[in-house]
Parts: C-alpha cells; structure tokens; sequence
C-alpha cells in the first residue's frame, strides 16, 4: 500500500474532510488494498494525530468533531467491506453513555461519544434523562465494559451515584467500570461515588476508557471473583 | 461597527483648544536660545526667553503637519501606521529598574534585561513595535541612549519608540539609525525608529528638548511629543484644565517642528498624569490618568493629527491582582479612544520598574482590547436562522460547518498566561506569576534573531565599537562574541 496513499488519509482525517476520506477509502479498495490495513495504517493515525494536536492547544473542538466526522465517514465505506470478508474492526471497547436524570444536556456527552467512536470503541449512546435502572439494562443487554455517565448540574450530579448503585444491584457493578464526567463533577467526587474514573473534557475522557480498558483486561479474573 | 470611546463633547473641545491658543499667546512658552530665531522670524515675540506664539502662527504649522505617516521593520515594510483610528502598543520605555524573573524585586537593569525584553516583544504580535525599554546599567551613562538603541536594533525587526535624553546622543542615535538605513535618504524615506521629545510642564522646551525637536524635523525622523502635566502638580488640577495645558504643550511643539523642516512626521503625543494628593505621586494606573489620556488624545484627532498616549502600566511593585487591573482597564480604555500608539505595557511602580513577566500578562490584556475594538460583525448571511435551520432546538451548534469556519474569527485564544482549563494547561504552574514566567522562557526559546540581513549590519557594528571605544568601553555589553569585519 503506497505511503502517499496513506499519508493522503492520514490528512483527510486531520483536516477533518469526510467526502475525502470517503474517497480515498473507496480508492483503496479498488486498488485491492485490505480494509483493515487502510484503517490502522491510515485513519487511525491521523486520529491520534487529532487527539494530540488538540492536547498541545492546536486543534480546537470543532476540528476535533470534523476528524471524527471524517472518520465516520471513512468507515461507512471500510465497514461493510470488512463485513463482506468476515471480519471487523477490533473493537477497543463497549461503551454504554448518557446524561444523568433529570439532566437534559447533550452536548458533553455527545462529544465524548463521538471520539469515543472514532477510536474504535462500540458507543451506545442512550440520550439524555437515563435513570440507573436504564443504565444497568442497557449494559446488561449490549455487554457493556464501561458505562459513561454525564450531568451539568449539580443537583444532578447526585443521580451519578444512583446509576452506580443501579449497577451495583444488578450484578454488574464488578463487570463494567464506571466513568463520570461533566462542569460540576471532580475527581474527589468521582472518588466518593465509587466511579473507577473521571474525565475533565472529552480527549481525556478517550484516554480514560483506553486506561479503564486495561485494566479491565488486567483485573478480569478478579472481576470476575468480585 | 467599531466601538469608540470620547469624553469629550464638542463644545467643550472648543473651549479646550480656545484657552490652549490663549496659552500660547499668554504667558507664553518658555524656550531655549536654539529656538528664538526660528519662532521670532515666523512671527512670534519673544521676551525673556518667552516666546508668545499667534493662534495663526500655530494654525499654519498644523496646516502643514502630516495627519498620517508609516514607522517601517529592518526590511523596509510598513509596519505601523500612525493615523485614522489604528492601534498599536509597545512595551514602556526608559525604566531604571527590572522586577528580577527569579526574586521577583526589582533590580537595576542591566543590558541582558533589555536584550529579554525585546526578544519576548519580538514574539509577541500584540506588540507592533519595540521600545528602548530600560536604562542598561552596565554601559556608561554618557552613552546609554544610543547603545540601548543599538540593542534593540540588533535583536529586533520591528519598529522602534525611543529618545534621547541630550542633544548629543541624539546625534549618535540618528548616525546609528543612517548606518543601519544606508543612507540619510533612506532613513527619511523609510524610518524605523520614532523619537519622543518632552516639553517640561509647565509649557516650557528645555535646552534639549527644543534641540530635538528641530534636529529630528530637519533629519525628517519621526518626532512624539510626549507632554506630560500632572494634573494639580504641574498642571491646573481639573483633568480639563490639564488637557488645555496639554494641547498647549502640543501645540507649542508642533509649531517648533513644523517651523524648521514643514511636512515633518510629528506625533500628538503624551504621559499625563494626575498628581496624588496623598502621596505625592504621579500614578500611572489611575483612572483620572486614563482619562486624561483619553481626552488628550481625542483633541489630537479633532486636529485630525497622529497620536500616541501612555498607558497599560501600572502603580503596583509586584505583580498582583493591581497590577492586572490598573492595567487591563486602561489597555481597554485605549483602544477604545483608538490612540495610534500607546506605551507604558510591561511597567510597574510609576514606571520606574520594568517586567518581562507583566510584558507577557499585559500581552494578553492587549489581545483582549484589540478584540474589542475589532467589535461585533454580522459574518453570515442570516445572523443565527440558518444555524438554528441546522441544529434545531436539539442545538448541537459545535458540529456545524459554520462553527468551524468562524470560531477563529470570532473568538481570541489567550496564551497559556490565562487559565480557561484547556488540557494544554497540565503541567504549567498554577499561579499567573508561575505561568507568566514559564511563557517567557517558551517565547525566548523559540527567539531566533531576525534573519533579514541588513547589508549594513557590519557598518552598525564599527559604528559601535567606535563609539564604545570613544567611552573606554573594550567590550560591547549584550553583544559578546559579536566583531564586527574590518
């Protein structure tokens, strides 16, 4: 696979054009090239790229939400593909998200759902509103390794604490780790809730799941004695 | 629509510019001898040294002072555009002392200071020209007014805001200024550096002020008049009253340079200040100050003149929570009277203390105020209807193209100075004075000496090092392991 080829994805990525990096995925499967080797070689670079540029204050939001734009769409080209050949994109993680009860904010949420997929995780995004008891099933039913829960206020950042005690009364609590994030919410409170992890914006609320999801891998036996 | 700020009406702008013209015919200006000749000849009476200047005579030389002209960079671009409503800052000049990056107290300066507070306003784009900032300790008095130029010369390529302090280096400086344009033609042409030249209040041209003044119309370099009355001190203590004596100044000044060499590039310029009367201190971070600045600056343009005022300094020792306010308000309050060029960013305690750390907060301050004025404009077609077409009432207005096509223009990104939570932030020092100087080091490091090679490079160097000789200096201070080619 030419590297000029996967330079031009890495940069689509980077310069947030979806009908580009649509484009050069369909030319690199006409050219016979592996769906799974243009996208760890080619996009999934360009979103680490994303990721760090914007640590280093030189991508702004927006921007971010245009690469991961960008990657979306180079994906609903490759997918189908890499379905068609009986394979998939390793899946970096399940993750089950949304904003608290009683909290009707989407925009936090959405944000880290959306990064959250353009780095490989599997995001089911519930909305907003959810109750605990919403939370537990749904991580029931899609298999959930992490539950992400969202509030802006903090009348409703209590309810963080019920998705907790939601999943801790299902069973579940020693199967998915739990990450909290949002204005008012703070390490120490995630601390006293009992959550495995806070994030203070969307980028880190990525590295966080990266971080949880070791772990997960690492402490599964004791997980699953817990 | 850009936002404008004036204190005063026109019926009181009248009144100010009336006495102003009464002042100059009574009682009159003081004057030194180098001018008598050049007044007396033009028209006015001189008595005792006293020149009382007709309002007509004074007309005539604001007839014929430019309303505008350009400073250029060491590669011959215009860089600064005194006229109209533009602004542009620059750090603070001639301070004695430096607020020490590591103590934080204040030391006397010392050329490596200088050469730190250039390199910082080098690569600060707030900043549209540079400034003789302090006084080097370690180069013989007699010869500091030149060698702090060549200083900046050397480290930077952007304009310059300096002066003489004596009739003399203002000679050296001006030979400097030829060596490095090439030629009298050139400098005249094509000037890079402004001068400021102080009347003593009360309406009085020293010996070397009025020297100045005529030699840098006659050289056709760049004149500022900084006038500074001190409202109660030096000056009648209504802030009016000191705005008359101001224009008075002004006017006496312009009639002076546009006497000896009409057409000159002449500035509206000043410090004032009021006078405490507690303290007995002329604070530069008092809202009265700003005012002052204000109004005498709004005189200047009703005389459709270039301008300059003193201001984003402030009173404060150290830098505190004074500091940021005295200087962030009046930073705002410039911008907003559109001064041409205002002076006095990175000073602190009545402008005898420089700091590159307050450089780079009032950095910030500036950013803010240049924002402002740049004001609020309608960038699309509908104000919010098509953005409301697009996100709905579900309002996810972060994923629309429009944002990501104009949030650049919309909004200022501080530097890493300003705390806003931005992950980029991990790992700076949490207080402002911590950040400050963590910038200051990010900003000296990426410093790279201007490469535009001036031909006449090696010629400023012999110049220096002659001159230095002449002092007794074997040495070039701040320029080490710099020779120039024989």
């Amino acid at each position: 696979m030419s590297q000029e080829l996967l330079s031009a994805m890495r940069q689509s990525i980077m310069d947030g054009a979806p009908a580009t990096s649509a484009e050069l995925a369909r030319q690199a499967l006409g050219d016979g090239i592996m769906p799974l080797e243009a996208i760890n070689s080619g996009y999934v670079p360009g979103m680490h790229a994303v990721g760090e540029q914007f640590a280093k204050g030189q991508m702004f939001l927006p921007d971010m939400l245009a690469s991961a734009e960008a990657m979306r769409a180079a994906m609903a080209v490759l997918d189908p593909e890499l379905k068609k050949l009986g394979s998939e994109r390793p899946v970096a993680g399940t993750v089950v998200l949304g904003t608290t009860q009683g909290d009707i904010h989407e925009i936090g949420k959405s944000l880290v759902g959306t990064l959250l997929s353009a780095h490989g995780f599997r995001v089911y995004d519930l909305g907003v509103d959810v109750s605990g008891e919403k939370f537990a099933a749904k991580a029931l039913e899609f298999g959930a390794d992490i539950v992400g829960v969202s509030a802006l206020l903090t009348t409703t950042m209590r309810n963080q604490k019920t998705v907790i005690e939601a999943l801790e009364k299902s069973g579940l609590r020693a199967k998915v780790k739990v990450m909290v994030g949002g204005a008012p919410v703070t390490r120490r409170w995630a601390e006293e809730i009992g959550a495995d992890g806070y994030a203070k914006d969307a980028m880190s609320a990525v590295e966080l799941a990266r971080n949880l999801m070791e772990q997960k891998r690492h402490l599964a036996p004791l997980g699953e004695l817990r | 629509m850009r936002p404008k700020l004036e204190l005063l009406d026109r019926t009181l702008m009248e009144r100010i510019l009336r006495e102003a013209f009464q002042l100059l015919e009574s009682p009159g200006v003081r004057l030194a001898p180098y001018v008598f000749e050049l007044l007396a000849t033009a028209g006015a009476r001189l008595e005792n040294g006293v020149a009382h200047i007709p309002e007509k005579l004074a007309r005539r030389a604001l007839a014929s002072a430019p309303h505008e002209f350009f400073l250029y960079d060491r590669g011959g671009r215009p860089a600064v555009h005194y006229g109209a409503d533009d602004v542009h800052f620059d750090p603070g000049s001639s301070c004695l002392n430096i607020l020490d990056s590591e103590t934080q107290q204040a030391r006397p300066a010392q050329s490596a200071d200088l050469i730190r507070l250039v390199q910082v306003a080098e690569m600060l784009p707030q900043y549209a020209a540079q400034s003789t900032a302090v006084v080097c300790n370690d180069v013989p008095q007699e010869i500091g007014d030149w060698y702090r130029l060549l200083l900046v010369l050397w480290y930077s390529e952007k304009p310059v805001v300096t002066g003489a302090f004596s009739g003399s280096s203002l000679k050296t400086m001006i030979d400097l200024l030829v060596e490095e344009s090439g030629s009298e033609r050139a400098l005249g042409q094509r000037p890079r550096a402004i001068f400021d030249v102080c009347p003593s209040p009360p309406l009085n041209w020293s010996e070397f002020a009025s020297h100045n003044i005529v030699d840098l119309a006659r050289a056709g370099i760049p004149a500022e008049i900084v006038s500074m009355p001190l409202a109660g001190g030096t000056a009648p203590v209504t802030l009016a009253g000191a705005v008359v004596q101001h224009a008075a100044e002004c006017l006496s000044g312009i009639t002076i340079h546009q006497l000896a060499q009409p057409g000159a590039p002449i500035v509206w310029g000043g410090a004032p200040a009021i006078f405490d009367m507690r303290a007995g201190t002329t604070p530069m971070g008092a809202i009265e100050t700003a005012m002052l600045d204000l109004a005498c600056c709004q005189v200047g343009k009703y005389l459709n003149l270039p301008t300059h005022g003193y201001l984003v300094a402030s009173d404060a020792k150290q830098l505190d929570a004074q500091a940021g306010m005295e200087s962030g308000i009046s930073a705002l309050l410039g911008a907003l009277a559109g001064i041409n060029m205002i002076s006095g960013a990175g000073m602190l305690d009545f402008l005898a203390c420089h700091s590159v750390e307050k450089l780079v907060i009032d950095a910030e301050a500036i950013a803010s105020a240049q924002r402002l004025v740049r004001g609020i404009e309608p960038r699309t077609e509908s104000l919010a209807l098509s953005m409301f077409a697009q996100a709905g009432l579900q309002g996810d207005f972060l994923r629309l193209k429009e944002t990501r096509m104009l949030f650049r223009s919309e909004q200022h990104f501080p530097s890493s100075v300003i705390e806003r939570g931005r992950p980029a932030l991990e790992g700076y020092p949490a207080d402002m004075i911590g950040r400050a100087r963590a910038r200051v080091e990010e900003l000296i490091s990426g410093y790279q000496r201007p490469l535009i090679q001036s031909a006449h490079e090696n010629a400023v160097l012999q110049f220096a090092e002659h001159e230095a000789r002449r002092a007794g200096l074997d040495t070039l201070p701040g320029l080490t392991g710099v020779a120039a080619v024989k």
